[in-house]
């Protein structure tokens, strides 16, 4: 062979190489349907965040960030939202992004049946058209969340017309107006997304293509990653950080998630409540939790992968009530206290899910909770069946985790307010309802820190959930990837990402 | 004959049906609220009243049955509610990956199986009878899981010659394929080579002392043509029936290898679809494969039947 011709070659090679950049990312489980309006799990956020831009991001430090939405008005009653849109914006099947598709948005969001974004979005009861590039949303009282709903997938933005070409099955073939486009779904096996070559801020992709990878085992994932088979995975095991940390091609990044991890007491969801001592008497809630050593959990169980905490948000975040600090072990006040409760051997089962680290978890607080007496029973359920078992009240104490949401009224207000959805404790009380709602209709920081300030105090007396820690997002990744953003909701920007 | 093939046809259809009635009543056992897992982690109870009405939960079992099995007889097994995609055609894009997996690790299987045992058989109580036994209870004896991850840190990282998972299809990238299966059909072939193993030895241990190989030594064939031609020959019809049976087990060894190595066949479907409870997949994998049970057994008993001359009297 000739040298040219393999100069040739070599040169076609190194220039296919360049041109075909794909990034490959292992995600921790397979996602849902890839409908924004339908979408339900958090897995599925993370692909959406290559495909589907939103009307607002957050940042590392939760602030608003314009995305579709360059700026953004609350009316004087905070009563209404005006939005002034980006121009120059297309949808991937070349339709234009303007005021009506958002209304269009909003209202498919509200309305198509099975929607998951309805709850969100329920205080939005109108949106208007004001011109071309700016749109209103109309409220029907205010609602301080609605920036950070908009921040996820309720401001996600499809194509009107791809998604009334496909009502049915539009989640099999998405077309939104994000950075990547849609190739190709095989099930359980890899979603492919191509680069969008009229994407209105193409300066920041750097790759040509993104695949999505669902590897279940950790192991596994990490196996692929340090093969090169895959340049991204998320959710790490907190046990491999340190091999990671050892090996030169790899980088590690964590950010403290915005839910948590914590066990949810039974105290009124149904009779069980009664004939359990700790759903009975909060002394003895208060006993259990003084039995535990937060940090020693978070070390035995977490690697040391996690926040310790007492709240539902970490003490990192703006909104964590200081007047509430997170409470020492102390374990003779614990046995005095149920010395007085009159129940010095109380025994109660605690429910977790079948996960390795909820096993984990359940049983380091099995040990410590003997020493004060307690006598824990652990009952591993697979988890749909826990969940069920949760909301029909068919337990004690259930360890249950949280994924999060960026207004700490996604972590509270569903699982402290009366008849919601995700309250398994049962504890229905008119004054905190009365604060849950104060919280949602107030606009200024500083009035709801206040407020939330009111409700930790409150929940923390009565303990209907006792908050233990707020795990690490841990991902790992080829030490060739650069500009990684780590923003506490645990979804991949691939804005700026390059390799 | 025809009266004879026509009754087992006509069994067919009350067979399914009895077997669809099964799969339906058994899946309703499952324990949790398939509307609630579906809901995702927010459980918007108007969400879970949807899908508990659009999986017609909220109707009794005959009503439910109903919905499901007229959808059946026009050919529609139904849609994953979690991915909006038909169940047909899921079934249809992972079938043949498993069965691929499963070929190639018979092959394998085949390959290590037969030759050891008739090692250890010639070979009784020698070092290499001893060496291929206790080989033969390590592949029984291994998880698969426990191996595959283990080939995976050394094939994969280690030495970084195959990939770890995934799954490329031969009609793409024949080498990438074969990569890519290499690993789990051997997780997969390992245990079943130890049981083909096993059984050659003793199949070939009763061959090689029986009257006809003594006289074919005493016509003076080398050692070589007795052990081939005379004793394997005679030794094998009970292994290949062994195998073909051992070809079921790999079937269901494949649900757990396939969740290893990552690999999108029937087995991980049915996995996923059975934590998610997404019960469309669920009934329809099953009825599916047990309508192709019953198939293959009826072709079976008409093989049998047309080669049998007995049978047709």
């Amino acid at each position: 062979m000739n040298s040219r011709l393999v100069m040739t070659l070599v040169l076609a090679a190194a220039a296919s190489g360049a041109q075909a950049q794909t990034l490959r990312i292992g995600l921790a489980e397979d996602p849902d349907v890839l409908d924004p309006s339908l979408a339900r799990s958090f897995v599925g956020r993370i692909v959406f965040s290559s495909l589907c831009d939103k009307l607002v991001d957050i940042d590392e430090k939760l602030n608003i960030v314009p995305q579709l939405a360059t700026s953004w008005q609350w009316s004087p009653d905070n009563k209404a939202l005006t939005m002034k849109l980006r121009p120059g914006v297309t949808f991937h099947d070349g339709e234009k992004f303007d005021a009506a598709a958002v209304k269009y948005n909003i209202e498919r969001h509200k309305t198509i049946a099975g929607s998951n974004r309805r709850g969100e979005l329920l205080p939005v009861s109108t949106v208007d058209v004001v011109d071309d590039m700016t749109v209103r949303l109309n409220l029907t009282a205010p609602f301080s969340p609605l920036l950070t709903v908009l921040a996820d997938r309720a401001g996600m933005m499809v194509s009107p017309k791809a998604a009334q070409a496909n009502p049915a099955n539009f989640g099999s073939k998405p077309v939104c107006s994000g950075p990547f486009k849609f190739v190709e779904r095989i099930a359980q096996d890899k979603i492919t997304l191509e680069r969008y070559a009229n994407y209105w801020n193409k300066a920041e992709i750097h790759f040509d293509k993104v695949t999505f990878q669902p590897i279940v085992d950790a192991t596994v994932r990490l196996a692929n990653l340090r093969s090169g088979q895959l340049d991204f995975i998320e959710r790490v095991a907190p046990a491999d950080v340190a091999s990671i940390k050892k090996d030169p091609k790899l980088s590690i990044a964590r950010i403290t998630e915005l839910g948590y991890q914590g066990i949810t007491i039974n105290t009124g969801k149904s009779d069980l409540a009664q004939k359990n001592p700790l759903g009975k008497d909060p002394r003895v809630r208060e006993a259990f939790e003084l039995s535990l050593d937060r940090a020693g959990i978070v070390k035995v169980a977490m690697d040391g992968e996690a926040e310790v905490g007492n709240q539902w948000v970490p003490p990192s975040n703006s909104f964590y009530a200081r007047n509430v600090p997170v409470p020492k072990r102390d374990v003779a006040r614990a046995k005095q206290l149920l010395k007085e409760a009159g129940v010095t051997n109380p025994t109660f089962t605690l429910m977790t899910p079948t996960t390795s680290d909820a096993q984990r978890l359940a049983q380091v607080v099995q040990a410590m909770a003997k020493e004060a007496g307690f006598d824990v029973k652990i009952q591993a359920t697979e988890f749909a069946t826990s969940l069920n078992l949760a909301d029909k009240g068919q337990f004690d104490a259930y360890i249950l985790a949280w994924s999060g949401r960026a207004d700490p009224d996604g972590n509270l207000f569903s699982f402290y307010g009366c008849k919601q959805p995700l309250n398994y404790s049962g504890e229905c009380r008119a004054n905190w309802d009365d604060l849950l709602n104060r919280s949602r209709t107030s606009l200024a920081p500083a009035e709801r820190i206040k407020v939330f300030a009111t409700m930790a105090a409150e929940a923390a007396k009565e303990r209907p959930i006792i908050y233990l820690y707020h795990r690490n997002w841990l991902w790992a990744y080829n030490k060739k990837v650069t500009g990684l953003r780590t923003v506490p909701d645990g979804l991949i920007r691939v804005q700026g990402l390059k390799m | 004959m025809s009266k004879y093939f026509l009754r087992r046809l006509a069994a067919i259809i009350p067979t399914i049906f009895f077997v669809s009635v099964i799969i339906f009543g058994l899946q309703q056992l499952l324990p949790g609220d398939a509307a609630q897992i579906l809901a995702g982690e927010d459980q918007d109870p108007q969400v879970v009243a949807y899908l508990r009405q659009k999986m017609h939960l909220d109707q009794p079992f005959p009503v439910r049955y109903a919905y499901w099995i007229s959808g059946v007889a026009h050919g529609d097994l139904g849609e994953s509610l979690r991915i909006q995609e038909p169940v047909l055609g899921l079934i249809l894009q992972k079938l043949p990956v498993t069965l691929e997996l499963a070929a190639i690790a018979m092959l394998i299987a085949l390959v290590i199986g037969i030759p050891a045992g008739i090692v250890s058989a010639v070979g009784k109580d020698t070092a290499w009878d001893y060496a291929a036994n206790v080989v033969a209870l390590w592949g029984l004896s291994t998880p698969n899981f426990w191996l595959g991850i283990l080939m995976i840190l050394l094939f994969s990282v280690q030495l970084g010659w195959l990939p770890a998972s995934g799954y490329v299809s031969p009609f793409e990238d024949l080498r990438g394929n074969l990569a890519a299966m290499i690993m789990p059909a051997f997780v997969l072939g390992n245990a079943i080579a130890a049981v083909l193993m096993r059984h050659t030895r003793s199949a070939m241990l009763q061959v090689l002392n029986a009257d006809y190989v003594r006289t074919a030594r005493a016509k003076g064939l080398d050692e070589r043509t007795v052990v081939l031609k005379h004793a394997l020959r005679n030794a094998l019809t009970p292994i290949i029936t062994l195998g073909a049976l051992e070809f079921g087990t790999l079937l269901s060894g494949a649900v757990l290898t396939e969740q290893v190595f990552s690999i999108p066949g029937f087995g991980k479907l049915i996995v996923d679809a059975v934590f998610n409870r997404d019960y469309a997949v669920v009934q329809g994998v099953v009825l599916f494969t047990s309508t192709v049970y019953i198939v293959l057994n009826l072709l079976a008993d008409l093989a049998y039947f047309l080669v049998n001359p007995r049978l047709r009297g």
